[in-house]
Order: structure tokens, then sequence, then C-alpha cells
């Protein structure tokens, strides 16, 4: 009868490979990192390194050329009145979308994570993700449909007779338009309908986290549903909205297609972006308005983290 | 006297499951209850239509004579110890100590001093700040005691508090529930599947069954004088004699409790005692068990368990044995079942 040895020492140079790299953990984490390191470090750190150095070049007025001296004067062209204007009427599309995203995501959410199980489940899934799915210029021409003044949503105020509402709605200064499809609600719509799969996902990942006893702890301590939702939900669930917030507050801060298509002539960020560096040629100020995201959010995030917004992670 | 809690046939069902059905039962103010059973036998449900987690479908329930069905949980003044603490990760310990009443709109100051004293209660002075998760299992066990106490609940209802803890620790929480329990005068009902624990801690005792009571008395007279096979079998696994075995040893013709302690070991042929019954057999599995021995002794096609002191003699497997018994050691059961 044979016996098997109770210590192999054979094989080829792939297993003696697979043998040192068990011996030493470290080596095999620094294999697996290098090319993403590579990558993240060169290709991406180092463009966007040299994207920030653009930004204290400055344009020469008068031959069109970029000027490679650090200068401050780009930034100080930034924050002239109008290019403030632009900045100023992104930040506050960004936060509306924001706010209106996290109070539309958060009851799903919480459908999602507490009461949906089994088909349920799979259907919200699939309901939050297929619109990731189809191509975001489609979904944005079908809504430049749906606000048009031709559009569904005309149709049904007049067969509703509420058309008088409609034009109370465009008649708003400042927000309104000749129709949706020319107005900042138009523009917020879009938005908000794009970016809300990723407030909901990240929040419901939040909640599905919070054990169902802390709800039911809090109502045997006296606490109403809405001092639940307060002190216990929300405080739990806020890493998630932030998450949450940090996608759809920088998406809409840079993005330059939603106003182009929906939306009045005013420019966004991410437009003024796209003209300075194509037809402009200004460079320089486009990559200072780049930075202006970069530090918006930056800041952002140091204060979600100063209140506590991270404690529990 | 009003009881401190009331059940008049309660019924909750899940589907077509009866986690509680038509219970009746009354809790006297200042008892310490437990209810014992087997997972699935309703006593938690039974818990949580106390604290008001779940609704009856049938029947009515009262707290201190108040009805209690269609009240929320945060509207009735009794507090729980949750099976696994269900402590707020994101508050400090005494933060979730001081919690209840700051929900009651207490101010910060008392409350402060309230979750403090509550907490040199169960002996975790000082740790006001830590956070939940820089806890041990039996540190958040006191702290969740802690914040219901604090409340000063008129019942306090405890969810299996002590299976996650080992063994030493879980004993020194029975001794000190035990005693907190007297000190304070609240009525403490109290879930457990273990034995041992409701046996030592109640003044009372419930024993559930598919949604059903199945014998309800204190500790001494659930364990001496099982009704049924159920009770004798689950509370302190217990030899049940058939009626035919019963009566050729001594016993009525019933199925017949006989405890594993009260039987002695002898030698095959020796004489038995004044008033004992007796029976040979073979012994099969000895286990020990430190304080004592359990050896399973095959007897007339019957297994007879008997615990003796482990300095009770050298029995081997297959060894033949004498095994005997007090006669009135041996409780008739009414129950078959």
């Amino acid at each position: 009868m044979s016996v098997a040895a109770a210590v192999e020492r054979t094989g080829g140079f792939i297993e003696r490979l697979s043998d040192v790299l068990f011996r030493r953990p470290r080596m095999l984490t620094l294999l697996l990192l290098l090319p993403p390191l590579i990558w993240i470090g060169v290709v991406y750190v180092g463009s966007l390194f040299a994207l920030l150095l653009q930004s204290f070049y400055k344009l020469d007025d008068f031959s069109g050329l970029v000027v490679h001296e650090l200068t401050l004067s780009t930034y100080a062209e930034l924050i002239e009145e109008a290019h403030l204007q632009v900045i100023l009427r992104t930040i506050v599309m960004s936060t509306m979308v924001t706010l209106a995203c996290a109070i539309i995501a958060f009851p799903i959410a919480y459908y999602a994570a507490r009461y949906a199980r089994g088909w349920m489940k799979a259907a919200f899934y699939l309901a939050v993700m297929t619109p990731l799915w189809s191509s975001y210029l489609v979904k944005i021409y079908a809504w430049k449909l749906i606000l048009a003044k031709e559009g569904i949503i005309t149709w049904m105020a007049e067969s509703l007779y509420l058309s008088w509402l409609l034009e109370a709605i465009l008649a708003l200064p400042v927000v309104g338009g000749p129709s949706l499809s020319f107005s900042y609600i138009g523009t917020f719509l879009v938005f908000v309908y794009i970016w809300i799969p990723y407030m909901i996902l990240p929040i419901q990942a939040a909640l599905e986290r919070v054990p169902g006893n802390l709800i039911e702890a809090s109502a045997d301590l006296g606490a109403d549903p809405g001092q639940t939702f307060r002190t216990v939900l929300l405080p739990l669930a806020l890493p998630g909205i932030v998450a949450g917030s940090i996608f759809t507050f920088s998406l809409t801060l840079g993005d330059y297609i939603v106003p182009q298509i929906v939306g009045n002539s005013r420019l966004m960020i991410g437009q003024a972006v796209y003209t300075l560096q194509g037809t402009a040629g200004n460079i320089p100020l486009a990559a200072a308005f780049t930075v202006v995201p970069m530090a918006i959010m930056g800041l952002y995030l140091f204060m979600a983290k100063r209140m506590g917004a991270f404690d529990v992670l | 006297m009003t009881p401190a809690v009331r059940f008049q046939n309660v019924s909750r069902r899940f589907g077509t499951v009866r986690a509680v059905d038509n219970l009746t039962l009354d809790i006297a103010e200042g008892e310490f209850f437990a209810m014992l059973g087997p997972s699935g036998s309703g006593k938690t449900t039974c818990l949580r239509l106390i604290a008001g987690f779940e609704q009856p479908d049938e029947g009515h329930i009262e707290i201190f004579g108040e009805t209690a069905e269609g009240l929320p949980p945060y509207k009735r003044n009794v507090n729980t110890v949750f099976q696994d603490y269900a402590l707020f990760p994101h508050m400090s310990v005494g933060e979730n100590v001081a919690y209840g009443l700051m929900i009651k709109g207490v101010s910060r100051a008392d409350r402060e001093s309230q979750a403090k004293d509550a907490l040199a209660m169960v002996k975790l002075s000082g740790f006001e700040a830590r956070r939940a998760a820089q806890l041990s299992g039996g540190q958040r066990q006191r702290v969740a005691l802690a914040r219901a106490l604090v409340n000063n609940p008129k019942v306090l209802l405890l969810d299996e508090p002590l299976g996650a803890l080992d063994l030493k620790l879980r004993e020194q929480m029975q001794e000190e529930l035990k005693a907190l329990q007297q000190s304070l005068g609240i009525t403490f009902v109290f879930v457990t599947h273990d034995q041992g624990e409701a046996l030592s801690m109640a003044n009372r005792v419930a024993i559930f069954n598919e949604g059903r009571i199945v014998q309800a008395g204190s500790p001494e007279d659930v364990y001496e004088r099982p009704r049924s096979r159920f009770v004798a079998d689950f509370v302190g696994s217990s030899n049940v004699l058939a009626p035919d075995f019963a009566s050729r040893h001594g016993g009525t013709r019933c199925w017949t409790s006989l405890r594993p302690e009260k039987i002695a070991l002898a030698a095959p042929a020796a004489p038995v005692p004044e008033g004992h019954a007796s029976a040979d057999g073979t012994a099969d599995l000895i286990s020990y068990q430190g304080p004592v021995t359990r050896i399973t002794v095959m007897s007339e096609g019957l297994r007879l368990v008997a615990t003796v002191p482990a300095t009770a003699g050298s029995v081997k497997q297959g060894d033949r044995v004498r095994l005997h018994w007090p006669r009135r050691a041996m409780f008739a059961m009414e129950d078959s079942a």
C-alpha cells in the first residue's frame, strides 16, 4: 500500500512561485497593487497636476497664446462678476439637486432596506439600475421632449384644466422660462432624474446596516416615530446620505450636457470649461474653472467629517 | 390587587402559525416571572405583545389595569432589555443610558446625573464617555439594563438577555439580576430557553409549548411536579417511565417522571433500602461531568439516566448494575403528551 508523504517538495515554477507568495503576503499585495498604482499615480494624478499647473498660467490677450509663467491673474479673472455668476449658479443648482435627490431617495431606500424581500428586492434593484444602463443622451433628449411646449406635460396640464398652473410656474422669475425645457426647473428635473440612483443606493446600503431592533429600542424608550427618525435613523443613515450627495453634487457641478440640452442659455461650470478650452482656446481659465468643483468638494468633505458624518463607519 | 400584566384569551398569528394561542395569564406586581420554552414556543412573541412591538389578533391585554392593545411601544411604561442589547452605535454609553430621559425632555444636567446613578447601579461607573463598540458583551448587557431601568419602568422585559454571555459571566449576572430585582421591587418578565436560568432566578415559571402555557408555578413546583411529559423533559431532563414500567417498580400505572439525581447506583444484587424501588440493568454510556457522572442504564428495554456523585465508583460500560430510588421521587403525571 502506498502512503502519501507528509510533506510535498515537488512542483513546477508556478507552484514554487505561489509557495513564495504564500510565505510573503506583502509581496503579493505589492504585485497586485502595482499596476493600478502606476495608473492612478502617473496617468491620473499626473494629469490632474498638469491641469492645476495650467490654471497658474495666463492667456496673452493680444496673441491668444498661453504664457508659461506662474501667475495668479487667471484666478483674478475667475472672480470677475460674469464668471462668479456661473460658479454661483452651478453651486445653487447642485445644492438644490442634491437636496431633492436626498428627500426623494430616502423613503425609497428605506422601503428597500427594511421592507422589500425576495422578488420585491430584485424589482427594486432593477427599477433603480435599469435607467443607468440606457444611454445618458437618449434619456436627456427624452426629457427634452417630455418637457417641451408640445410635450406630454403641457398636454396633461391642458387635459386636466391646469394650464394656468403650468403657466404660473413658468412665469416665476429666474427659474421659469418660455417652456419647461428652456428653464432652470427643467434642468433641475432632469438632473434629479439622472442622478437619483447614485443617491438611493448608498442610502439603502447605510440603512441596510441599521439593525431593526435599534428602531424598536428607540420606540421602547419612549420615542415616537418622528423622534426615532431624527435621533436614530437619520444619524445612522448620514454616511450614506453624504456618500450619495458627493455623487449628485459633484456630478451636477461638472456636467455640461444636461444644461446644454435642457435649460436656458446661461452657462454652468461644465459648459464654461467646454467653451473656454474649445472655441476660446483659453486653457488657463478653463483649468481654473475645473479647480472650483474640486475645491468645493474638498471643503464639503472636510465639513462633513468635522460634523461627524463618518463617525459610525 | 391588580396584576402587573394580564392576558385574557390572547392570540397572535403569523400567517397560519399560531405563535400565541388563546393565552390567559396574570403576572403579579413585583414578581420575577420567567417564560421558559423551546424556540418557536411563543414566549418571545408574548414578551413583544407586552412591549407593544406586536399587537394581539384576539384577546385583551392589561398592564396595571390599563388596556394595552392598540397602544404603540412608546406609549407604554415598560422597557425592554434586548437579546443583543440594541445599543445605539452613534452614541456614547452615557447618551445611550440617558436616551429615554432625553426623549421625555429631562434637562441635560438631570439626565446626566440619573444616567450616572443608573450606571453605578450596574457597576459601570466612569464608562459614560465610551462607545458601545468598545465594551465587552457583559458590559453591553449592563448598559442595556441601565438604559431600561433609568426610566423607572412599571415592568422590565428581558429577552434572553444572558444568551450571548459565557458561562461564568452568565452565572454572575443571574445573581446580580436577582439581587437587583429584589432591591428595586420592579416586576421582571424574563424570556429564556435555559431551564437552569429560569429555575434559579424566577419566583414563578411558565413553560411554553406551541403558543400555550403548559404549566406555570414556582420553580420547585414545575421541577418536582411536572404535569406532562413535555415539562418533565424540558425542565431538567427527566426519566419518563412508561405506565407499565412505573407500576412494576412501585409507582402507579401512569406516565411517571423520575429525576436522574434521585437515582442511586449500586452493585448488582445489593440490598435495596427501605421505601425504595429498584431496577437492574446494564450500564451503557458513561459521561464524566466534573462533580457528577451521568450514567445511562438499559433496563427492561428502557433507557434510565442517573446522575451520581463522581466518586460513586468505577462502573464501566457493559457492567451489570442495580439502580434504586425513593418511591416518593416518582411523580405520576396527569398528561401523557
